[in-house]
């Protein structure tokens, strides 16, 4: 019998040992997965969470749930990653060894990193909705707290989900609207980039969102530290923002036993081929999800077009072929906007964001790059679709792997 | 587009960063800097050369990268090129806009 280890039972990794267990000739296959937690998380839920638009509960499940059946689940954080013998070493000292890995340890904030973040003021007057804890804790300071500046900031990129912060400044404005005290409240947004979006195509389009929201913005701001006495942020060029309430993107880095395993870049990120998904140092190593390093985002939409390239990649690897499939960044995603609207991009490592129709050309029903109360409804629905199409690698109608170039103005 | 700089004519992007690594020298360099209101020093220099060399690498950059070289701190880099110091520095070495924007 041969091994396959799926590290980390995440969205990719999940993906990936319900694509394989499908694929792969059993007899000849064993396929495990390994992660150290019990729960799986609907991340791009933790946006709403803070403003009590989903519960808990609508957010949660248990990890075994997902886990299909004959792939075997160790319930263990993987410590070291051996590759000169194909052996992983786990939290309780005992090691399992692999034909091939595939590592899905996605990624994680590191507040860490900056100094005075992870100060007394952390979640006193200091929050981030990019975890769980941070996410909750966020939605009970909400709940009383009764105004002044409101700070939402990117510490470094990149970030997974680039345009969840924005997203929430958006749904901070529609929040305070709600609860008849927007005009208690300052909202700035803070970004290392030289715009509100990451992309300059975007920044262009959307910029009237900002001003239409009476958001103020910040932009080149590299923090450098949090000052917890006097409640500012302070970068490297001497400029400084003061909050009342800060809600921060830490530092995102990939996971630890990268970095204990020499696997890693300065963030953690696995050197990864951006095309066919294998390391690029060992062969026998394959990379999905915010684990990687390639250039397009960290998005739970990215990881669904990967796994169905990397699941090609990896059948072909076994019969010893060429690498045929080559992956080109397609990613997209809805962006809350508030009000109950919703803005739809889509893009890939050549393509900027742009407007048009998705998913088919010319109907849609989706508009690209434009605000509407469907692609609002998307947004929602995209819960529905992660639980029950998405972790089930269930194809989604009309939707590919490859980004469609049909139906999309490029100019 | 192509744009004058310092006296000859080079191809750029709409934020003036260079198409063609090739059409770069030291004067070209002095001229971008001297419209960013920087004057090269030795210091300056060293820092460009790193960037040059890890571009040719293919090595991503990014100011945390910029940070841990042991060339320069980012605290220096950024006395260095005020303000947008990975966007300046890159424009003035000549090599396309780093892609830490997704
Ligand atoms: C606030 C927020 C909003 C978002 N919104 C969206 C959105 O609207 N649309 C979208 O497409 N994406 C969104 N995302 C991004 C999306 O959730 C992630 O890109 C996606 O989940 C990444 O999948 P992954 O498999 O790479 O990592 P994950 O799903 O994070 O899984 C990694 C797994 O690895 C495990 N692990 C790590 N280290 C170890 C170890 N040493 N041993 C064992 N196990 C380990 C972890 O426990 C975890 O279960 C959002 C993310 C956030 C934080």
């Amino acid at each position: 019998m041969k091994r396959l280890v799926i590290l980390g039972a995440g969205t990719g990794g999940t993906m990936m040992a319900k694509h394989l267990s499908k694929e792969l000739d059993r007899k000849l296959w064993n396929i495990t997965i390994v992660d150290d937690k019990k729960e799986h998380y609907y991340q791009p839920g933790f946006l709403f969470l803070p403003f009590d638009q989903y519960k808990p509960e609508d957010i949660v499940k248990p990890i075994s749930k997902f886990i299909p059946k004959g792939v075997e689940f160790i319930n263990q954080a993987a410590k070291k990653i051996q590759p000169e013998d194909k052996s992983i070493l786990l939290s309780d000292g005992s090691s399992i060894s692999y034909d091939i890995l595939i590592v899905a340890t996605g990624s994680d904030i590191d507040p860490g990193e900056t100094e005075g973040m992870h100060g007394s003021e952390w979640d006193k007057s200091i929050f981030t909705f990019y975890n769980f804890e941070g996410a909750k804790a966020l939605r009970d300071k909400l709940k009383t707290w009764e105004g002044g500046k409101l700070v939402v900031h990117i510490t470094e990129m990149p970030i997974k989900c680039p345009v969840a912060p924005l997203e929430f400044a958006f749904l901070a404005d529609s929040f305070f609207k709600d609860k008849g005290m927007r005009d208690k409240v300052d909202i700035t947004y803070v970004t290392p980039l030289s715009g509100a979006f990451t992309k300059p195509k975007c920044t262009e389009a959307l910029n009237y969102l900002l001003s239409e929201k009476n958001i103020m913005i910040e932009t080149d701001f590299a923090i450098e530290s949090v000052d917890n006495e006097n409640k500012t942020i302070n970068d490297y060029g001497g400029k400084s923002v003061p909050f009342d309430l800060l809600v921060t993107v830490p530092t995102n880095k990939g996971s630890q036993v990268i970095e204990l395993s020499g696997l890693g870049d300065e963030l953690n990120f696995i050197p990864t081929d951006k095309g066919t998904l294998q390391s690029k140092n060992y062969p026998d190593i394959f990379v999905i999800g915010d684990a990687t390093n390639v250039p397009t985002s960290k998005a739970g939409s990215v990881v669904h077009f990967e796994a169905e390239i990397l699941t090609e990649n990896i059948i072909s690897y076994i019969k010893g072929q060429k690498l045929e499939q080559e992956f080109d960044g397609h990613s997209n995603c809805f962006i809350e906007t508030g009000n109950g609207k919703a803005l739809l991009i889509d893009f890939n490592y050549d393509h900027e964001p742009v407007t048009g129709t998705f998913p088919i050309a010319g109907i849609g029903p989706l508009r690209l790059l434009k605000e509407s109360r469907f692609n609002h409804w998307g947004k929602l629905a995209f819960k529905w679709v992660y639980w029950n199409m998405l972790l089930k690698a269930r194809p989604i109608p009309f939707v590919s792997a490859k980004m469609n170039e049909a139906g999309k103005d490029y100019n | 587009m192509d744009k004058m700089i310092a006296g000859k004519t080079i191809s750029v992007t709409e934020e003036g960063f260079l198409t063609e690594f090739g059409q770069w020298d030291k004067s070209i360099a002095e001229a971008i800097a001297a419209e960013n209101n920087i004057s090269l020093s030795p210091r300056h220099w060293e820092v460009l050369n790193y960037i040059q060399s890890e571009y040719k690498k293919e090595t991503p950059l990014s100011i945390r990268k910029i940070g841990k070289s042991g060339v320069v701190d980012i605290k220096e880099f950024y006395s260095l090129f005020p303000m947008a110091p990975l966007k300046t520095a890159t424009k003035i070495a000549g090599i396309p806009k780093p892609v830490s924007c997704i």
